[in-house]
C-alpha cells in the first residue's frame, strides 16, 4: 500500500521534491511559503539523496542559483511568496531567455506591495503573461490540492526539461498552509553528473575533448539572430499550447453555465456547484490545470452548450480576460472576486451567479 | 458522511494539533481530509481557529462559512462561530471563560467543562483531548482505535509514551459532555 | 616588385616568441587596445591549462566590458545577469563540489549592483574563485561613475569629478571581503607591466588551487585601466594608473592562509 501522509501544502512540495531526485533547492523565507525552505532543512536532504538545499541573501541571489543549478543541468527549483516572486523576475527572464528548465513555486498572497500574507490569485498576470521584460512565457500549472501539490513536482520537471523552459507552479497561502492526505511516490534516485552530462548535451557540465564549449547566455547583440531566437521562443510555445493543455470538468455535462477557476477558487466552486444545483440551478466547473498553455479550445466549444461564464478568482480579475479571449464574444462572461486575501464563500459565489445572470 | 467542523480557541490551547488528530484518525479509517488553519499575525497570542473537514468523498471547499459542528474555546469564538452552524448542527463548548453563553434554539448544544477535568488530571496538557472525548461521544465519526493510531501517527515518538493518559483524557471528555437545553 | 607579406608568413614555428594558450579561442578581442582584460584573460586561461582542468572548470561571465568573456575562454560558461556572478557560482559549485568554478566581474558589476551577492558568497565560505578587474569605471556603458572610481575622478556621471560629499567614496570592496572569516586568500594585483603579470599569475594560480583545499573562497582584485573610458592613450593611462589607482588600492597580498 502507499503511504499516506497529512501534510501542507508547503510541505508536500518538499518531499515531493527530495523524492523526485531534485538537485537543488535555493530559497529565501517569506509568508506563507516560509515552510518550503524550513522542512527541506530539517529533513536533512543532503543526507537522504545528496539534494543541495541552500538559504540565499535574498531571492534574487536564489533565482540566479537555480539560474546556473540548471545551466548546468540540474533539477533546480526555488519558491517564493508574491513580492519575492517580483524580485525573481530578473533571474526568471534570463532563465526563459537561455531556455533552461527549472520550477518556481509561487504560494501566492495579496497584493500590491507588501499587501497581506493571506491568499490570493492577484499573480495571475505576473505568472501567466511573462513577468519579466521581453517576449516569453512560464508553463503555469495551477495545484487545487496538497496531493497536487506533491504531483506536479515531478510534472513540472518533466515538462521543464521536454521544453527547456521554466515552469511555474502558481499556488496560494491556503492551498500552501492546508493540510490534506497526501500519497507519497517511490523515492527517486539523483542522477549521476554523468546521466546529466548524457541527458543535457548542452549544459555546463565541463567542456570535454568530444565537443565544442558550451555556453548559457540570453545574450545576442546580433538583431537579426536574436529575432530569429524570438521565432524560435514562439515556435515552442505554439508546441506548448497544442501538446500541454490540463483542465478538470465537473457537472459540466448539462450545465447551462460555468464556473472557471482554478486552485483555491476551483474548491470553492466545487461547493458552489452543490449550493447552486440543489436550488435548481445547472452549473458546472472547468478548473484549467495549465494555465498557460490555457484550456482556450474547451472553453470554446462549452460556450457553445451554455448561457454565460463565471470567472472566479481572488483578485480583481485577470483570468477573465483569456476566458473572453477564449470564447470570442460568444456568451456573456463576468467576474467574481475578492481581493486583500479574502476567500470568497460558497455562498457568495452563487449569489454572484444568480445576481449576474439570472 | 462528510463533517465540516470548525475548533476554535486561544493560541496553546491545542486547537490546531487537535484537528490534525482528528485528520489523521479520519485518513486511518480511509476517509478524505482538510485540516485549513487560520495563519499569521493572528495566531500569534490571539485566537486560533482550524477548519477540519473529514468525508468519504472527494472534499469541495477547503473554506467554509457554515459547519455541521463548532467546536467553542473560548468567548471571542463564541462570539464569531455560533452563528455559523447549520441549523440542526451542533455547537460544543467549553463553558470555562465564557460570559455569553450560546442562545440559538434550532442547533443541538453541549458543554464539554474540559478545563475543570483537565485541572483533576495527572497533566493539564490532556485539555484538547478531553474536548476530542466530549465531540467524539455526540459525533463517533471515528473508532477508537482509529483516534489512537492518529494520535500515534500525529504525535512525534518522543511523546508516545503520553498516549495511555490521552486516551484516558479522551474518556474522560465522553463522561463529562452533557447537553444544554436553552429554555425559552 | 616583392610579393606582399601575409599574416601566415609571419606566423611560422621559427618565428614564435609567444604562443597563446589554446585555451583562448581565435576569435578577436572585442576590448579596446591597451586595456588589461585581455592580459587578465590570458592568465585565468593559461592557469586553467596548467591545471589541465579544461574539463573541469565552469566560468561565469559578467555584464560590463568582459560580458563576452565566454566568446575568449574556452571553457564551458555561463552568463550572468549583472552582478549576480557569485551567486551563480555558488550554486554550480555545490552542485559540481569537485569542479573548478570561477567568476571573472568588474568593478561595477561585482561593487555596485552585485555587492550583496559577492559579501554573502564571501561570507558563506564557498570554494570558488573570484576575479576581479577594477578600473574604477563602467567601460561598457560608455565611461560612467563607478563605485570604485577615485575622489575628483572624472566621468559621465561625475563631469565634474567624483565628489565625495554627495557620491561617497571609492570602495575598497577587497579589503572589505578580507575581513570575512569565509574569504582564505585575498589577493589584489596588476597586469601593466611583465613583472606585475608574472605576480598577478601566482596569485591567479593559487586561488585556482586553493578551491581543491576546500577552506573558503578566493579573491584576486586585478586593478586595471580603462584608457578609452579615462581618455587617455594606453601608455598614459597606466602611469596615470600607478599614479593614482595604485596609492588608493595598493598592490599585494591581503589576506594569506597561514602556512
Amino acid at each position: 500500500m502507499k503511504e499516506l501522509r497529512l501534510m501542507k501544502g508547503n510541505e508536500a512540495i518538499s518531499e515531493a521534491a527530495i523524492r523526485a531526485g531534485v538537485d537543488g533547492y535555493f530559497g529565501y523565507p517569506i509568508t506563507p511559503q516560509s515552510e518550503v525552505l524550513e522542512y527541506l532543512m530539517l529533513e536533512k536532504p543532503e543526507e537522504r539523496t545528496g539534494m543541495v538545499v541552500l538559504q540565499a541573501e535574498s531571492e534574487i541571489a536564489a533565482i540566479n542559483m537555480v539560474y546556473a543549478g540548471a545551466g548546468a543541468g540540474k533539477m533546480v527549483m526555488t519558491s517564493s511568496s508574491s513580492p519575492g516572486i517580483s524580485l525573481k523576475q530578473e533571474g526568471i527572464t534570463y532563465i526563459a531567455g537561455a531556455e533552461l528548465p527549472c520550477m518556481i513555486l509561487n504560494v501566492v498572497r495579496g497584493g500590491p506591495g507588501l499587501g497581506t500574507i493571506q491568499p490570493a490569485q492577484s499573480d495571475y498576470f505576473q505568472a501567466v503573461k511573462g513577468g519579466g521584460h521581453g517576449d516569453y512565457k512560464l508553463i503555469v500549472l495551477a495545484p487545487a490540492s496538497v496531493q497536487e501539490m506533491y504531483d506536479f513536482v515531478e510534472l513540472s520537471f518533466d515538462l521543464a526539461f521536454k521544453y527547456r523552459n521554466p515552469v511555474m507552479i502558481l499556488s496560494d497561502g491556503a492551498i500552501g498552509q492546508m493540510m490534506e492526505k497526501v500519497e507519497i511516490g517511490e523515492q527517486k534516485v539523483r542522477l549521476t553528473d554523468a546521466q546529466v552530462k548524457e541527458k543535457c548535451p548542452w549544459a555546463t557540465t565541463g567542456k570535454d575533448a568530444n565537443r565544442e564549449r558550451n555556453i548559457i547566455t540570453s545574450l545576442d547583440l546580433d538583431s537579426n539572430k536574436q529575432e530569429l531566437f524570438n521565432q524560435k521562443l514562439q515556435a515552442k510555445y505554439k508546441e506548448v499550447e497544442a501538446n500541454e493543455v490540463r483542465y478538470e470538468e465537473m457537472e459540466t455535462e448539462d450545465a447551462e453555465y460555468i464556473f472557471v477557476a482554478y486552485g483555491t477558487s476551483a474548491r470553492i466552486c466545487q461547493k458552489s456547484i452543490e449550493l447552486a444545483r440543489a436550488k435548481g440551478i445547472k452549473v458546472g466547473l472547468l478548473r484549467p490545470i495549465t494555465l498557460f498553455p490555457f484550456p482556450s479550445k474547451r472553453l470554446m466549444e462549452l460556450s457553445k452548450q451554455v448561457k454565460g461564464m463565471l470567472s472566479v478568482e481572488m483578485s480583481a480579475g485577470q483570468m477573465i480576460e483569456d476566458v473572453k479571449l477564449a470564447v470570442e464574444c460568444n456568451i456573456p462572461v463576468e467576474h467574481f472576486g475578492r481581493m486583500g486575501g479574502i476567500i470568497p464563500s460558497p455562498g457568495e459565489v452563487v449569489e454572484a451567479l444568480e445576481q449576474k445572470f439570472l | 458522511m462528510t463533517e465540516e467542523i470548525i475548533i476554535a480557541g486561544f493560541g496553546g490551547q491545542g486547537v490546531l494539533s487537535m484537528g490534525k488528530i482528528m485528520c489523521y484518525s479520519g485518513i486511518v479509517q480511509g476517509q478524505e481530509v482538510t485540516w485549513m488553519p487560520s495563519y499569521g499575525p493572528e495566531m500569534r497570542g490571539g485566537t486560533a481557529n482550524v477548519t477540519v473537514i473529514i468525508s468519504d468523498d472527494r472534499i469541495s471547499s477547503p473554506i467554509i462559512n457554515e459547519f455541521d459542528t463548532a467546536i467553542i474555546l473560548n468567548q471571542q469564538s463564541m462570539d464569531k462561530f455560533e452563528s455559523m452552524v447549520k441549523p440542526g448542527g451542533t455547537l460544543i463548548y467549553d463553558p470555562n471563560g465564557i460570559v455569553n453563553h450560546p442562545e440559538r434554539k434550532d442547533i443541538n448544544i453541549y458543554r464539554v467543562s474540559a478545563a475543570e477535568a483537565a485541572s483533576k488530571m495527572e497533566t493539564s496538557k490532556t485539555f484538547n483531548m478531553i474536548v476530542l472525548g466530549g465531540f467524539l461521544k455526540i459525533k463517533p465519526i471515528f473508532k477508537m482505535e482509529n483516534v489512537i493510531a492518529g494520535l500515534k501517527k500525529s504525535l512525534p515518538e518522543r511523546y508516545h509514551h503520553m498516549i495511555p493518559v490521552n486516551e484516558k483524557a479522551i474518556t474522560r471528555g465522553s463522561e463529562v459532555v452533557e447537553e444544554v437545553q436553552i429554555l425559552n | 616588385m616583392a610579393e606582399k607579406i601575409t599574416n601566415n608568413d609571419i606566423v611560422q614555428e621559427e618565428n614564435l616568441v609567444y604562443k597563446k594558450t589554446d585555451l583562448l579561442t581565435d576569435k578577436s578581442l572585442s576590448y579596446c587596445p591597451g586595456c588589461g582584460h585581455g592580459t587578465a584573460h590570458r592568465l585565468v586561461m593559461e592557469v586553467i591549462e596548467e591545471l589541465n582542468a579544461q574539463e573541469e572548470t565552469i566560468g561565469i561571465a559578467p555584464v560590463g566590458c568582459s560580458v563576452l568573456a565566454y566568446e575568449f575562454m574556452d571553457i564551458d560558461m555561463q552568463q550572468a545577469a549583472h552582478g549576480r556572478a557569485p551567486a551563480l557560482a555558488t550554486a554550480i559549485k555545490r552542485l559540481y563540489p569537485e569542479k573548478y568554478v570561477f567568476t571573472y566581474q568588474g568593478d561595477g558589476d561585482l561593487a555596485a549592483i552585485g555587492t550583496a551577492e559577492t559579501i554573502h558568497a564571501c561570507n558563506r565560505g564557498e570554494n570558488i574563485t573570484i576575479i576581479f578587474v577594477n578600473n574604477g569605471i563602467y567601460g561598457m556603458t560608455g565611461g560612467q561613475m563607478a563605485p570604485t572610481t577615485l575622489p575628483g575622478m572624472k566621468s559621465s556621471t561625475s563631469p565634474y569629478g567624483r565628489d565625495v560629499e554627495t557620491m561617497g567614496s571609492p570602495l575598497k570592496m577587497t579589503e572589505l571581503v578580507a575581513q570575512l572569516p569565509g574569504t582564505y586568500f585575498v589577493s589584489r594585483q596588476a597586469v601593466h607591466t611583465p613583472s606585475a603579470v608574472r605576480k598577478a599569475k601566482k596569485a591567479i594560480k593559487k586561488a585556482f588551487e586553493n578551491q581543491k583545499l576546500k577552506k573558503g573562497l578566493s579573491f584576486v582584485e586585478i586593478v586595471s585601466n580603462c584608457n578609452s573610458g579615462w581618455k587617455m592613450t594606453p601608455n598614459q593611462s597606466n602611469k596615470w594608473m600607478v599614479d593614482n589607482m595604485f596609492p588608493y588600492y595598493p598592490l599585494g597580498d591581503i589576506k594569506v592562509p597561514e602556512e
